[in-house]
C-alpha cells in the first residue's frame, strides 16, 4: 500500500516563548515491508535542526529556535510504501541487544493486577507466540481505546485499572505483561492508514513489538487487535512512550501553550504526480 | 555573575526593606489609633494601613473587617499573606540561603539570625508593649542588614544589585504611602484644618522617619504641600522619590560602566530622575498629586521589570 | 565476634601509630574532651547552621555528629590501600568504557549480559558515545572496611555522585582549630589540597574545543537537596559558579550560563544531579531540576559532564559481586582490595542459602543506598527477618547478601567516655585526563550506637577526622 501521511503539530503561546528546544522522532526508516519514498519535516519558523541517531537506531532531530515565538508548527509530509508481512519486522537497524527491552520502565511498571492478568492469560496458551496472541486478544477485550486529543498517558498499571486508555497506554499494558512473562517488548510509534476494518486508524498510533528467538520482532496492535499489516508505518521504537515520543520539548517563557494536532494517513491516490 | 545570584541579592534587599516598611506602617498606625477618638475620628486607619501595604484583596478574603487585631495579625505573622513581615523575612532568608556564598558572613548572620529570632517572637503572645518591641526589632533587623551590606560587601556588581533592590523597593514604599494618604495632603483638606489633619500629616512623616527632618528642612509648621515636597522631590531626604532615583541611577551607571554596556534600565532611570529634578511641587499639585503618584508607581514597577529583563533572567 | 580495633589491634596491645594519641587521651580529662566536643559542635553549627536548617520545620536536615578522636592510618597502610583504590577505579573506568563500547567483558562471559542490559542505570544514550578523554568516573568514593591488620574489603563503589568530601575537609579544619597540639606531635598528611586536585581533574577533561582556560560550574539540584551545603562549599573552594538547572540554557548544542552580562559558554559541568533528572528531554520529562538539551550538547562533544552519564551501572550492587573478575579482566592484575563475599540472590542456590541463614547475614537491595532497604540479620527482630524472607522469595534478583563483617572499631568519645565503635572509610579518588589522584585518608564514618554496624548518617552515624601519618 502506498500511504500518504500529512501531520501538523502546532503550538500557540499566549506569552511569546524566548527559546524553544525540541527533540523530534518523526522520521520513518526503511526495512522489509516499509520503504520511505519521500519525507519532509518543516518547522514554520527559522531554527537550527540537527539529525542524530539514538540507541534504538531512530532518527532524532534536535530543533532549536530563538524567540520571541508566538506560534510554531511542525509540518510533516511524506509517502511510504508498505507491504503486509503479518507483523514481522526484519531488515531494520537493531543497535542494542534485545535484552535491553526486558527492562521495566516507569510507564511499564507492573503491579499485582497486571502480573496475575498476564499469567492467567498466558497460562492456557502453548508457544510464546500463541501466548502473545492470547495476550493481545485479552488486552483488546479488557481495554477500550479512546481518542488521544487532550489526554496524556498514565502508564500501564493505572491504565489497566481504568480499563479505558489512549493507544500508547494500551501498548504499555501489553508490554508490561510481555516483559513480566520474560519476553523483550518495545514500544512503537507510527501511523496507521485509514482502512475499513480497523477501528483505530487514519492517524498517529502506537503499538508494541515482542521479540521471539525464532522469529525476531513481531508487532502487536492491541487497540486494533491485529499484528500490523500494510496499513502500519513504523516511525520510532523505544523502551516506552517517553523513550520513543514523537516530540519532546522545552521552552523558556511561552506561558499558555495551546497545542493542536492535525494528522491524516491515507492510501495515496493514483501515482505520485500530485507531489 | 550568575543572573540568579544577582536576582537573589536584589530580592534579599527588597524583602528586608519591605519588612521594615511594614513595621513602620504598623507603628505609625498604632500611634494614630491610640489618640483619643475626638482626634482620631474616622476610624479607617487600619483599612488604610492595609491599603498602604498594597494587599487589600488578600486581606478582604482572609478577614473582612479591618480592625487592629486583624490587620496586625495579617501584616506580621500571617503565613498566607505573601507580604507579611514573617514572609518577607522568610523570603529574604530563602534568597540569601540560595546565594549564601555571594553574601558576606555578616549579612548572612543578620538575615539568618533574624529568621531564628522571628520564630521566637512568633511563639510568644504579644501585648501592645511586646508588639511595639517587635516592630522596633524588625526595623533594627533592616538597619543591621543594611549596615552590614554597606560595611562588608565588595563594591562590585553584587553590591550594586543589592542596593538596587533597596532603592526600588523604598521608592515604591514611599510612593504607596503618598498614594493612600494623598487626600489628606490635598489643598481642600487644608481648610478643614484641625487636629485630625495635623495628626494625619505627622503620621505620614513618621512612616518615613521624617518628622524631625521636616523641621530642619523647612523650619515651618507642618504643611501638606511641604510634606509632599519632602517625600517626592527633596534629595536630602533619604526616603524621597528623588533620593531613591538618584541612588538607582548611580548604581545602574556603575553596572553599565563595569559591564561596558548601557541599556534600557539606565535610560529609564535617568529619565525618571530628570523628571523628578525638573518638576516643582506646585506643578505636581496643579496636574494632580494622585495622578503623579500613580504614574510614578507604574514607572517604578516598569523599571523593576526592565532591570529583570536586562540582568536578572 | 571480636572486631579488630584500630588502636589496640586484636588484643590489648597498643598499635604504634596510636601511641601519642593514647597518651593524649589519658592526659586529657574527660570534661576537657567534652568541652572541646561542644566547641566542635558550635563550629559546625556556625558553618553548617546555614544549611543544616536548624529551625526549618519542614526540613529533615541536621548536623551530622562529629567525633573528636581521629582515626589513624600509617603511611604503609595507606600506600597499600591507595594502590588498591587506583587499581579499582582504573578497572571501573575501563569497565564503563567497555560496556558502552566494544562489550568485550560481556563477550568473555565475565559478567552476565542481562545484568548490564536490564539495568536501568545502563543508559542507552551512552552506547557507542565516546566520552571526552575516555574518563567516565571522574570522582569516585570507594567505601572500604577493615577486618584485621592487613585486610581491607571494598564494601561499595560509589561511581555516580558520591558525597561527603566536604565533611572530610571540615573535620580536618575543626581538628586543626581545636587541637593544634596534636598536629605538632603528629605528621598528618594534609587534605586541604583536594579542591585543587578536583579543579585540575575537571580542567583536564574539558572538551578539546574548549579554550585553555575552560569555564567550569557545579550543577546542584538546589538548596533543598540534603547535600546542598557540600555543593556550595565545593563551588566556593573551587572558585566556580554554583548553578541550578534554570541557570543553564542550551542553544544549538552549546551550554551557556545565564549571567548579568549575557550568556556565558560552559565547558565542564561537575554535576550533582542524578542521571534521571539531568535532561527532561531525554530522561524523566517531569524533572524541573535539569537542563533541557544538555545531553544533546554532551553528545555533540561541546561540554563535559563529570561524572559521565550512566556510571551507575558500575556501582550497582549486583555488578559489585563481579568486581574481582572485572578488575582481573581489565588490569590483568590480582585485585589488591578484596570484595566482601557476596551471595547473588538471583542465583537459586545462593538464594536458598541466604533464606536459610537470614539471621546471620546482611541483605541489601540491589538498587538501595544510604543504608535503606537493608537487613542486618544479627540485629533484626523476627518480623523484620520475615519481611525480608517474603521479599527475597518474591524478587530474588533485587537482592544480594553478605556475611556480617566484623568492621574494625576505633576509640570514640561517647556519653560513657571513650569506647570502641565500628568505623568504615570512604576515600575519594579522582580520575582525569592525566591519571588518578587520591587525597590521603578520606571520610571515616562511625556507628555511634554501641555494637551497631550501620555508619550511614541517615541512620545515626557520625564522622571522624582521618589521619594518614607521614612519619
Amino acid at each position: 500500500m502506498r500511504i500518504r501521511i500529512s501531520h501538523t503539530i502546532s503550538y500557540e503561546y499566549a506569552e511569546p516563548a524566548r527559546h524553544i528546544t525540541q527533540i523530534l522522532r518523526l522520521t520513518p526508516l526503511d526495512h522489509d515491508g516499509q520503504h520511505v519514498m519521500s519525507w519532509r519535516i518543516e518547522p514554520s519558523i527559522d531554527g537550527r535542526m540537527r539529525a542524530t541517531r539514538d540507541a534504538h537506531g531512530n532518527v532524532v532531530h534536535s530543533f532549536y529556535a530563538d524567540g520571541p515565538i508566538s506560534s510554531l508548527s511542525i509540518h510533516i509530509d511524506g509517502v511510504v510504501e508498505t507491504t503486509d508481512l503479518a507483523g514481522v519486522v526484519r531488515g531494520g537497524i537493531e543497535r542494542v541487544p534485545c535484552d535491553v527491552y526486558r527492562r521495566d520502565t516507569l510507564l511499564t511498571e507492573q503491579d499485582e493486577a497486571l502480573r496475575s492478568f498476564a499469567e492467567e492469560t498466558a497460562g492456557g496458551a502453548g508457544t510464546e507466540l500463541s501466548q502473545m496472541h492470547a495476550l493481545m486478544a485479552a488486552v483488546n477485550g479488557r481495554m477500550t481505546c479512546v481518542d488521544a486529543t487532550g489526554r496524556t498517558g498514565v502508564g500501564a498499571a493505572a491504565a489497566f485499572q481504568a480499563k479505558e486508555a489512549i493507544a500508547q497506554d494500551i501498548a504499555h499494558v501489553f508490554m508490561a505483561c510481555a516483559r513480566h512473562l520474560g519476553l523483550p517488548a518495545r514500544y512503537v510509534s507510527g501511523y496507521v492508514a485509514q482502512a475499513e476494518d480497523l477501528p483505530h486508524a487514519n492517524g498517529a498510533h502506537a503499538w508494541a513489538e515482542v521479540h521471539f528467538d525464532d522469529y525476531g520482532w513481531i508487532g502487536f496492535d492491541c487497540a486494533n487487535a491485529i499484528c500490523p499489516i500494510d496499513t502500519h508505518v513504523r516511525v520510532a521504537v523505544g523502551l516506552d512512550f517517553a523513550d520513543a515520543a514523537p516530540v519532546r520539548g522545552a521552552r523558556q517563557g511561552g506561558e499558555g501553550e495551546l497545542l493542536n494536532v492535525l494528522v491524516s494517513a491515507r492510501e495515496a491516490e493514483g501515482r505520485l504526480s500530485n507531489q | 555573575m550568575l543572573s540568579r545570584t544577582a536576582d537573589s541579592l536584589y530580592w534579599v534587599s527588597r524583602y528586608v526593606e519591605r519588612a521594615e516598611y511594614l513595621a513602620r506602617i504598623l507603628d505609625a498606625t498604632t500611634r494614630l489609633t491610640n489618640l483619643p477618638h475626638a482626634y482620631g475620628g474616622a476610624g479607617t486607619e487600619w483599612q488604610s494601613a492595609v491599603s498602604t501595604a498594597g494587599c487589600e484583596d488578600t486581606f478582604a478574603k482572609a478577614y473582612g473587617e479591618a480592625n487592629e487585631r486583624n490587620v496586625c495579625d495579617f501584616l506580621t505573622f500571617n503565613p498566607d499573606n505573601p507580604s507579611s513581615i514573617r514572609n518577607c523575612l522568610a523570603q529574604a532568608r530563602s534568597n540569601a540561603r540560595a546565594v549564601r556564598t555571594a553574601l558576606t558572613s555578616e549579612m548572612w548572620d543578620a538575615i539568618n539570625g533574624a529568621w531564628l529570632e522571628l520564630q521566637r517572637f512568633e511563639k510568644t503572645r504579644m501585648d501592645r508593649e511586646e508588639f511595639a518591641r517587635f516592630l522596633d526589632w524588625v526595623k533594627n533587623v533592616s538597619l543591621v542588614f543594611d549596615g552590614s551590606a554597606y560595611r562588608t560587601m565588595l563594591r562590585d556588581d553584587g553590591y550594586w544589585f543589592s542596593r538596587l533592590g533597596v532603592y526600588v523597593e523604598r521608592a515604591d514604599n514611599t510612593a504607596r504611602i503618598l498614594d493612600v494618604k494623598y487626600h489628606v495632603l490635598l489643598p481642600a483638606n487644608e481648610q478643614v484644618g484641625g487636629s485630625l489633619d495635623y495628626f494625619q500629616w505627622t503620621t505620614v512623616l513618621r512612616e518615613v522617619s521624617a518628622l524631625t527632618a521636616y523641621h530642619w528642612v523647612y523650619r515651618e509648621a507642618v504643611k501638606p504641600i511641604l510634606i509632599a515636597d519632602l517625600l517626592i522631590l527633596n534629595r536630602r531626604m533619604p526616603r524621597s522619590l528623588a533620593a531613591c532615583y538618584e541612588s538607582i541611577s548611580r548604581f545602574l551607571d556603575s553596572l553599565g560602566d563595569a559591564y561596558g554596556r548601557q541599556g534600557p534600565a539606565q535610560r529609564q532611570a535617568r529619565k525618571t530622575l530628570a523628571n523628578l529634578s525638573n518638576t516643582r511641587i506646585d506643578d505636581i499639585f496643579q496636574h494632580g498629586l494622585h495622578e503623579f503618584i500613580e504614574d510614578f508607581i507604574t514607572e517604578n514597577n516598569r523599571l523593576g521589570n526592565t532591570i529583570f529583563e536586562q540582568y536578572l533572567q | 565476634m571480636v572486631a579488630f580495633d584500630e588502636m589496640t589491634g586484636s588484643g590489648a596491645e597498643l598499635r604504634p601509630a596510636y601511641e601519642a594519641l593514647d597518651r593524649w587521651l589519658k592526659e586529657t580529662p574527660a570534661d576537657q574532651l567534652a568541652l572541646r566536643r561542644s566547641q566542635a559542635e558550635l563550629f559546625f553549627r556556625r558553618i553548617g547552621i546555614t544549611f543544616a536548617v536548624y529551625g526549618d520545620e519542614d526540613s529533615t536536615e541536621r548536623l551530622i555528629p562529629f567525633d573528636i578522636i581521629p582515626r589513624v592510618l600509617t603511611k604503609p597502610e595507606w600506600t597499600k590501600l591507595e594502590k588498591g583504590l587506583r587499581q579499582r577505579v582504573t578497572a571501573l573506568n575501563m569497565f564503563l568504557a567497555d560496556v558502552y563500547g566494544p562489550k568485550e567483558c560481556l563477550k568473555a562471559g565475565i559478567i552476565p549480559p542481562d545484568l548490564v542490559y536490564r539495568n536501568a542505570c545502563y543508559q542507552l544514550e551512552m552506547v557507542d558515545f565516546k566520552v571526552p578523554h575516555g574518563v567516565y568516573c571522574h570522582i569516585a568514593g570507594i567505601d572500604v572496611v577493615r577486618v584485621d591488620a592487613d585486610t581491607f574489603y571494598v564494601l561499595e563503589d560509589n561511581a555516580r555522585t558520591p558525597s561527603g568530601v566536604s565533611y572530610m575537609m571540615e573535620n580536618r579544619e575543626v581538628m586543626l582549630r581545636l587541637f593544634p597540639e596534636l598536629f605538632s606531635t603528629h605528621r598528618v598528611a594534609p587534605v586541604d589540597n583536594y579542591p585543587d586536585q578536583l579543579l585540575a581533574t575537571l580542567r583536564s577533561v574539558a572538551p578539546r574545543s574548549a579554550p585553555s582556560d575552560p569555564t567550569i560550574c557545579l550543577l546542584t539540584p538546589g538548596q533543598f537537596n540534603s547535600a546542598f551545603y557540600e555543593h556550595s562549599f565545593l563551588a566556593d573552594k573551587l572558585g566556580v559558579e554554583l548553578v541550578e538547572g534554570s541557570d543553564l540554557l542550551v542553544k544549538d548544542d552549546v551550554v551557556y550560563m545565564r549571567t548579568t552580562q549575557g550568556p556565558k559558554r560552559v565547558d565542564v559541568i561537575y554535576r550533582r544531579i542524578d542521571d534521571d533528572f539531568i535532561d527532561p528531554l531525554v530522561f524523566r520529562g517531569d524533572s524541573v531540576l535539569g537542563v533541557p538539551g544538555i545531553i544533546g550538547a554532551y553528545k555533540a562533544g561541546n561540554v563535559t559532564l563529570a561524572n559521565a552519564v550512566g556510571t551507575g551501572v558500575a556501582d550497582d550492587k549486583a555488578v559489585y559481586s563481579y568486581m574481582p573478575e572485572i578488575v582481573k579482566f581489565f588490569t590483568g592484575e590480582e585485585p589488591i582490595l578484596k570484595n566482601v563475599p557476596t551471595w547473588r540472590c538471583r542465583e537459586p542456590e545462593a538464594n536458598a542459602y541466604v533464606l536459610d541463614n537470614l539471621e546471620h547475614l546482611v541483605v541489601k537491595e540491589v538498587n538501595g543506598s544510604g543504608g535503606y532497604g537493608m537487613l542486618v540479620g544479627p540485629h533484626a527482630n523476627k518480623a523484620q527477618i520475615e519481611t525480608f524472607r517474603r521479599k527475597l522469595k518474591a524478587q530474588p534478583e533485587g537482592f544480594i547478601a553478605q556475611p556480617t563483617l566484623a568492621l574494625s572499631t576505633c576509640p570514640t568519645f561517647v556519653a560513657s567516655g571513650v569506647a570502641p565503635r565500628h568505623v568504615d572509610l570512604r576515600p575519594y579518588v579522582l580520575s582525569g585526563a592525566n591519571g588518578i589522584s587520591c587525597v590521603p585518608g578520606g571520610l571515616t564514618r562511625v556507628a555511634l550506637k554501641e555494637g551497631s554496624l550501620v555508619v550511614n548518617s541517615s541512620q545515626g552515624g557520625g564522622t571522624k577526622d582521618t589521619w594518614v601519618l607521614d612519619a
